[in-house]
């Protein structure tokens, strides 16, 4: 069988958290169970990836809501 | 879902055809389109619209009483074609200096995608549903949108076996989440059917066809069309990208609108979840999915932004249409009489 479409993707490993920071944007999660806020509570995962706030200023924390694309980048 | 009433001899004749099992004459309807300008504007074109609709609902879920062999019956696929043809010229006329545009503001599709954005910036009816939107306006909107939610997102799994690698993995992944992660009391297109009946709406498969305007039809069938046609995924996840990316903001305004109208907490609900999911389909649409393609596949470049404009150009009219008539007084649903309380 010759190489696959996915030749040269590298798999992660059994039950790590993949992180993806997004430019200008949130920061992506794949394969965490739970995201803590910054008042310590825990929020569950429920979707297979999801984004986390990083401008601060969302509604929903720790989830990304879209605000940063409101705010004016200086 | 039953067969719609016609709007139009071209609908008339395909809803005929299948009402009664009988061939349609593709020749004589073709004739009958060719007669219509070569600039006509066929996103407000309720005949065509129509049939369009129905021809593709055959690859869905059908019809009441319809054979469902007739999603491959030769005489209207060629009918189909002829109608396609038509919308699809007029698409990417609509479109053409927006993808112009768009390739020369940035290399990469993720910035190309936002100054579209920012390029076809229409009336929002979000904003107008979040401050000022009745009742009644509000649940107009339901109804015209029921037909996509009820299926949300289906469209788009068209695609998925037509492309490969990581964008596939990607898509997956998107779709997997908009069909509940595994839950079934989380597929999105049941949350919708939570928030029509919060509404006290119908909330059964095509209800509110029959009250559908053209604009609205068009934009479900031109993801229908960008779905069906392999030749069309760069359009088909282009337009993803577009409509996630322009989903997350204005579903917190609709959500406010909602609790400003005092609606039951179920309808601001599947809002809720939109401005979440959203946020986080936005940046896999158009990073990973649109981003990997155009990196594997570097000839559908342009049709991932004639897909993107298309979504936002749709849109603008579907707005503008819906709120010029709630601006007149006039319901925007189809042959609904003037009502005073609007």
């Amino acid at each position: 069988m010759s190489a696959g479409p996915l030749e040269g993707v590298e798999p992660a490993a059994e039950g790590a958290v993949e992180v993806t920071v997004c430019p200008r944007g949130p920061m992506l999660l794949r394969g965490a169970t739970s995201v803590q806020d910054g008042e310590g509570r825990a929020h569950p995962v429920t979707r297979p990836v999801v984004a986390v706030c990083v401008c601060g200023k969302t509604q929903r924390e720790p989830w990304c809501d879209g605000t940063h694309k409101v705010l004016r980048t200086p | 879902m039953r067969l719609p009433v016609e709007r139009g001899p071209v609908s008339a004749a395909v809803v005929a055809a299948l009402a009664e099992g009988t061939d349609a004459d593709d020749r004589a309807l073709v004739t009958l389109l060719d007669r219509r300008p070569e600039d006509h504007d066929t996103v407000l074109d309720d005949d065509l619209q129509l049939a369009l609709w129905v021809l593709y609902e055959l690859h869905y879920r059908g019809f009441d009483g319809v054979d469902d062999a007739r999603e491959w019956d030769p005489d209207l696929l060629r009918l189909r074609a002829a109608l396609e043809s038509r919308f699809e010229l007029d698409l990417r006329t609509r479109t053409r200096a927006d993808v112009v545009a768009a390739s020369d503001a940035a290399a990469e599709v993720f910035e190309q995608v936002e100054a579209l954005v920012e390029r076809i910036d229409g009336p929002s009816l979000a904003r107008f549903v979040q401050r000022a939107a009745t009742h009644e306006q509000f649940l107009e909107l339901m109804m015209a949108r029921s037909l996509y939610h009820l299926k949300e997102s289906d469209p788009t799994s068209f695609t998925l076996p037509r492309v490969d690698g990581p964008a596939k993995v990607a898509l997956a992944e998107l779709q997997y989440d908009e069909y509940g992660g595994g839950r079934p009391d989380r597929l999105h297109a049941g949350l919708f059917a939570e928030a029509l009946r919060g509404c006290g709406l119908d909330a059964s498969y095509g209800a509110y066809l029959d009250l559908t305007p053209a604009h609205t039809l068009a934009v479900n069938n031109a993801m229908s069309m960008f779905g069906l046609h392999r030749r069309l995924r760069g359009a088909s996840l282009g337009h993803l990208g577009a409509f996630e990316m322009t989903s997350s903001l204005p579903c917190r305004r609709y959500a406010q609108g909602i609790r400003r109208l005092g609606l039951p907490e179920v309808v601001a609900e599947y809002y809720d979840e939109h401005v979440e999911a959203d946020a986080v389909h936005e940046q896999v649409a158009l990073r990973d999915i649109c981003g990997r393609l155009v990196a594997d596949e570097p000839a559908l470049h342009e049709d991932v932004l004639f897909g993107a404009a298309t979504c936002l150009r749709l849109e603008e009219v579907s707005a503008t249409e819906t709120l010029g008539h709630w601006r007149a007084g006039r319901s925007a649903l189809v042959g609904v009489e003037h009502r005073e309380a609007m």
